[in-house]
């Protein structure tokens, strides 16, 4: 029996148990020996000239081996970095450290190195830095307008990219449309919050060489991005990957902050340790999610749907990242998984003297389905039409040929409606509603709300030419041991054990005798890493092919060892050996074909595109309409991501992205103040998601297997933060929509929710 | 995240504990479970330049009976007084609150005197005290003072506490038969109270609501002349001056007053 | 300095150490038990729990001079004498309660102070019982998970009321 799509326990797991993980703060190297540790001096104010930074204090602190600016480091050549792409506005430039200008609370601007890790606390509190204030443009509508001036005077503008073309909009899109419905909706900006915050040690060897210890999803981009920032050559840099604790796609490439750990543990010539603080992590890691959406939806009483507007504001922070393209993705997935007849959007990214945004958990896509999602309730409820009954009218039919939408989007296989029945059917949807019923007509305190959502997302994207692909390298050894190398880089999911059972199926090696190696890029020089649910499906397929491929060159030598024809040679996994067929005596393991000779394949897997994972989402929750506050009781969903490879798994990563996503729709939120102040710095300030909080989750089973690789699997990994986000909203508004409300925004803080109460009660007949 | 440094006593009683607050006057801070104390030292907001534990003197510790009341040591953890089967039974109120105090972590460690003497408006323990009309024992170079609960808490995070003196013990009045009730209002569970109510008999303590605990003496008033439940709980707000945060405006923490208070005084917990 | 005296899973030692040197910091650096992580400055996240004198507590939050003449038990110090996992720790591998593993030395602690407190939790008592401690892989449903299947376990009562996980 094949171990594929079973619940292998993790081979990882020992020893994060026992001894915990090795995280970059905890790796001991005789390279690392000596080293010393850094810490930053960084911004209090969001928008500000720098008149000037006194560090002669802290020069003279205990223990303090060295001081750095912006100066010191442009002195030494190294420049600020353009925006990652194109079509972004090349003016808005990003220092490492500060120089003239700083852009919001937190950025970095003095590096101080000290010889032991409490005296650089100690060091960086004697820095004094003169700011002349500027007024902070707090918010997208402020830099729209000007009306607080650039961040950057030389970009003439604070728009940073658009996406789509809001003049060549349709005017008449909404024609013939017996209802509209209409809604400004925030997508508000969260916290990324791993459990391990940035961190990274770096060390120059004799030979010139820097190796950099680095948290990461692909060691090949950070390196990358290292030798950008530093005006490194490949040859010079080797990255080397810890344990992750976490990363949910805030930890891609490389900060400014580990570039100039690595450029001083250059001038001083000793190692450098950095590791920064909770409070760091919430001001400085790329924050997610900001897009503030206009939805516009229209159609007919019967509950179809015939057309869709879309228009997004993408707060980038003060300088573009990875966020200022997320619209794309967002425009992409527009119409979600529903048979929209008109369809359109656009987007404007725009700076603000916030966090920079980036890519976290969905980047792009949990935002597309909460625009639909939250349009299609709207239009449900102005149109009078259960919500279950619209999605169920609008929903793409059943395909198992690939679809491309208006939109751009080639959807592989899907089977929605399916998946939209399996859920309200799992949630006992009819029971739910009588609830309700019953508690309305009693006036109940507490009321129960029901929300739904049904997605769609794309994963394992790629922009590579020729296609999205992974490498994969298998060897097999004469003492029966094999090594994987994947150029993919996980951080929690599991690849050391799925990526062992997916080669223990082909060549029948046990998984605890197979050995993943991954994150090192002198071992892996090439990889796209983990992020966008990319993993299982090619970095896994490419270990499968690399499996396939090793035993048609094993086979080749067994024929020889075995002075038989290769195709009179039959592969048994049992036993892991070749034998002739029908006469199993005579026989070669698989482990001996290695001995005289390495027997090793490197494969790349590309596929013809990336994947389209789907489910329904039902979120249950009981809101207290005295006070606001709202009580998640269930979320049963469906994830459809084809081939399930180890269910336990899979499960996990659900759980995962379900916790996230409904925490975004009631609870986390990152919030400033008008002038850029930042109000939720810290784990007590920021409402971090605790057990206490959700419920166990409902998980429904359902595969519609891709036949973009042979393994029939899509992504994961995001899919659950994508359906739960609508469903967890959608919910809360559902519970006093009674009482006449039509939106919240999310979080749907108790405050909010009682105040959409109260206003709706305002504007209702008595 | 890393405390200034510090010089560290350790006393071994409470007389000790005094001579050395006395040499170091306002540079020490006494030290039992740390944490009240210790977070603020993390992030530099508090920087004493010595520290004097006070955890180790066991006759700080301890929960008796003593006539009509219950006295509790200052460095009694949170845990032992949610878990004293004495206190589930004569003050069960107390025991409550003490449950709610953060988390098991936060509970195994932190004190009772030291979250008193801490005086933070939104706490637990000084809403709870101030319900039931407790009182704290404060031991300085004079001798011993009780100083009442409606008089210990003088502002935001200021209590009647001197610079040379200690928290000894808690009083409170023996009644398990007193109707109570308990309110904390919060979007996670181990976060301080948006707003929070107590009620104790026909008093009523809010935390959150103003740079103390505050009693709602307009609700407390109202009940002794015969309002009912729900319409005294309506003047909780009265004479209280809530902030405002993200969390939630003005209007918003008057309106969680009204409500909680009532709930409170409907004898519900949770 | 101040010189301290303590065990550390079992392990008597002497150390001199600044007064602000955090327990957590005493651990990882000068014991070398790095299973405890930081994972915060607020006392909020628990990544840091271990025992002291056998109750979970938040070493980023007590000083290493505090401990002295107590007796901490990390994660490193719950594994069986074979070196095989605790039953605690097993409970977390089988139901798949980790992912990333940061934060879970500390709520392996946390769950092993709580059920030597409530051996039999129900599943809100063990979410609540978790409340100190951040997950941000998990979505904390295989934890409770895990945390129950220890509570049988350790209680060796089959027989006795099982909290059913919805799953």
């Amino acid at each position: 029996m094949s171990i594929l799509g079973t619940r292998v326990l993790r081979t990882e797991d020992p020893g994060f148990l026992s001894t915990g993980g090795v995280y970059a703060e905890d790796v001991q190297d005789e390279r690392l020996a000596g080293a010393c540790y850094l810490h930053f001096v960084r911004s209090t104010v969001a928008h500000a000239t720098i008149r000037s930074i006194d560090v002669s204090a802290a020069k003279e602190a205990e223990g303090v081996i060295a001081v750095y600016t912006g100066a010191d480091l442009a002195a030494a050549g190294l420049a600020p970095s353009k925006p990652m792409m194109p079509n972004m506005n090349q003016a808005m430039l990003a220092p490492l450290l500060a120089t003239d200008t700083v852009r919001f609370v937190g950025e970095p601007v003095v590096a101080v190195i000290t010889e032991e890790m409490y005296q650089g606390e100690d060091a960086i509190e004697l820095v004094d830095i003169d700011y002349d204030i500027l007024p902070s443009v707090a918010t997208m509508h402020q830099a729209l307008s000007g009306e607080r001036g650039l961040l950057f005077a030389d970009a003439g503008t604070n728009v940073v990219c658009t996406f789509g073309d809001e003049s060549a909009s349709n005017r008449d899109l909404f024609e013939g449309c017996e209802v509209v419905a209409s809604q400004v909706i925030q997508n508000q900006r969260v916290a990324p919050a791993p459990m391990e915050s940035r961190s990274g040690a770096a060390a120059w060897g004799e030979d010139g060489r820097l190796t950099a210890w680095i948290p990461n999803q692909g060691a090949q981009g950070t390196k990358g991005a290292l030798m950008g920032m530093l005006g490194l050559k490949p040859d010079q840099i080797r990255v080397i990957t810890p344990d992750v604790g976490g990363a949910f796609g805030a930890k891609f490439g490389a900060d400014s902050e580990h570039a100039v750990t690595c450029w001083a543990a250059m001038q001083l010539g000793r190692p450098v340790r950095w590791s920064e603080t909770r409070m760091e992590n919430l001001l400085v890691m790329p924050h997610g999610r900001a897009q503030e959406q206009k939805i516009t939806i229209g159609g007919m009483r019967d509950g179809t749907v015939l057309a869709y507007r879309l228009e997004i504001i993408q707060d980038c922070g003060a300088y573009p990242k990875a966020g200022a393209f997320l619209p794309s993705l967002t425009r992409l997935m527009t119409p979600g998984p529903y048979n929209i007849p008109r369809a359109e959007s656009w987007s404007t990214s725009v700076v603000t003297n916030t966090t920079p945004v980036g890519a976290y958990r969905g980047a792009g896509r949990p935002e597309a389905a909460a625009a639909v999602d939250r349009a299609m309730d709207l239009f449900a409820d102005a149109a009078g039409v259960d919500p279950a009954e619209v999605r169920r009218k609008n929903l793409l039919p059943k395909f198992t040929e690939p679809l491309t939408t208006a939109f751009g989007a080639k959807y592989d296989s899907g089977d929605y409606v399916a998946g939209l029945e399996k859920a309200l059917e799992a949630a006992g949807y009819q029971g739910l509603l009588a609830e309700q019923a019953k508690r309305r007509a009693n006036g109940d305190a507490l009321q129960l709300g029901i929300g739904l959502s049904s997605y769609v997302e794309i994963t394992g994207p790629g922009g590579e030419a020729g296609g999205p692909n992974e490498n994969g390298t298998v060897e097999v050894h004469p003492d029966g041991t094999a090594t994987v190398l994947t150029g993919t880089s996980p951080h929690g999911q599991g690849h050391q054990t799925v990526w062992a059972m997916l080669v223990s199926d082909e060549l029948g090696i046990p998984i605890d005798k197979i050995t993943v190696k991954w994150g090192d890029t002198d071992l892996v020089p090439k990889g796209g890493g983990t992020g966008g649910s990319r993993s299982l499906q090619l970095g896994g397929a490419a270990v499968q092919q690399a499996s396939r491929e090793l035993l048609d060159v094993a086979r080749e030598r067994a024929a020889a060892a075995l002075e038989a024809a290769p195709s009179d040679l039959v592969f048994d996994t049992e036993t892991s050996a070749f034998s002739v067929k029908g006469d199993p005596d005579v026989s070669v393991p698989l482990s001996t074909l290695a001995e005289a000779e390495r027997l090793f394949v490197r494969s790349v897997f590309t596929a013809p595109g990336p994947t389209f994972p789907f489910g329904t989402h039902v979120a249950v929750v009981e809101v207290d309409t005295e006070t606001g506050k709202v009580f998640l009781r269930r979320v049963v969903t469906v994830d459809d991501a084809g081939t399930v490879i180890n269910p336990l798994l899979a499960e996990g990563q659900r759980h995962g992205g379900i916790a996230q996503g409904a925490a975004q729709a009631f609870l986390e939120e990152v919030v400033y103040d008008d002038d850029g102040n930042p109000l939720t710095a810290t784990f007590a300030d920021y409402p971090f998601l605790s057990a206490t909080e959700v419920p166990s989750f409902e998980l429904v089973d359902m595969e519609t297997p891709t036949s973009y690789n042979p393994l029939g699997a899509k992504g994961i990994g995001e899919a659950g933060s994508i359906g739960s986000t609508p469903a967890v909203q959608n919910a809360v508004i559902d519970a006093v929509s009674h009482l006449g409300v039509t939106h919240i925004d999310m979080p749907t803080s108790p405050q909010r929710v009682w105040r959409a109460i109260n206003a709706a009660n305002g504007s209702k007949e008595a | 995240m890393i405390p200034a440094s510090f010089d560290y006593e350790v006393a071994d009683s409470a007389a000790h504990a005094l001579s050395l607050l006395a040499e170091h006057g306002e540079d020490a801070k006494l030290l039992a479970g740390g944490h009240s104390l210790l977070p603020m030292m993390k992030v530099r907001l508090a920087q004493p330049a010595v520290l004097i534990d006070i955890a180790r003197i066991t006759e700080l510790s301890g929960i008796k009976v003593e006539g009509d009341e219950i006295v509790i040591g200052a460095t009694t953890r949170h845990a032992e007084v949610a878990e004293s089967e004495l206190l589930r039974a004569e003050v069960p109120i107390l025991a409550y609150a003490a449950a709610q105090v953060g988390d098991p972590q936060i509970r195994h460690r932190g004190t009772i005197g030291g979250s008193l003497a801490h005086a933070d408006p939104s706490a637990d323990l000084p809403m709870t005290l101030l319900a039931l009309g407790g009182s704290v024992e404060i031991t300085g170079p004079s001798g011993v003072r009780v100083v009442g609960a409606d008089d210990f808490f003088v502002g935001p995070f200021e209590s009647a506490l001197g610079p040379d003196e200690l928290l000894s013990a808690v009083r409170v009045p023996r009644g398990g038969a007193v109707p109570w009730g308990y309110q904390k209002f919060v979007r996670r569970a181990n976060d301080w109270a948006i707003v929070g109510a107590a009620a104790y008999g026909g008093r009523v303590a809010l935390a959150s609501m103003g740079g103390t605990p505050l009693r709602a003496t307009a609700t407390e008033e109202a009940l002794k002349s015969g309002a009912s439940i729900e319409e005294a709980a309506q003047l909780a707000a009265e004479g209280t001056s809530p902030g405002y945060d993200f969390h939630a405006d003005v209007d918003y923490r008057e309106h969680l007053a009204r409500v909680l208070t009532r709930r409170a005084l409907e004898g519900k917990a949770g | 300095m101040t010189e301290i005296k303590l065990t550390v899973n079992g392990v008597t030692r002497s150390d001199e150490v600044e007064p602000r040197l955090l327990l957590v910091h005493y651990l990882r650096e000068t014991v070398g038990l790095r299973a405890a992580n930081v994972g915060c400055d607020t006392t909020s996240c628990g990544a840091c729990t271990v025992l002291l004198d056998g109750e979970s507590v938040k070493s980023c939050t007590v000083l290493a001079v505090q401990a002295s003449g107590r007796s901490v038990t990390t994660a490193e110090g719950v594994v069986e004498a074979d070196g095989s996992l605790g039953v605690v720790q097993t409970a977390f591998r089988e139901n798949h309660g980790l992912q990333c593993g940061f934060c879970t030395p500390g709520m392996v602690m946390a769950a092993t102070s709580l059920l030597a407190e409530n051996p039999h939790p129900t599943e809100q008592e063990v979410r609540e019982g978790l409340e100190g401690n951040f997950c941000r892989c998990t979505g904390y449903h295989n934890i409770v998970r895990a945390v129950l299947a220890a509570a049988d376990k350790l209680s060796g009562d089959s027989a006795g009321a099982q909290a059913e996980v919805t799953a």
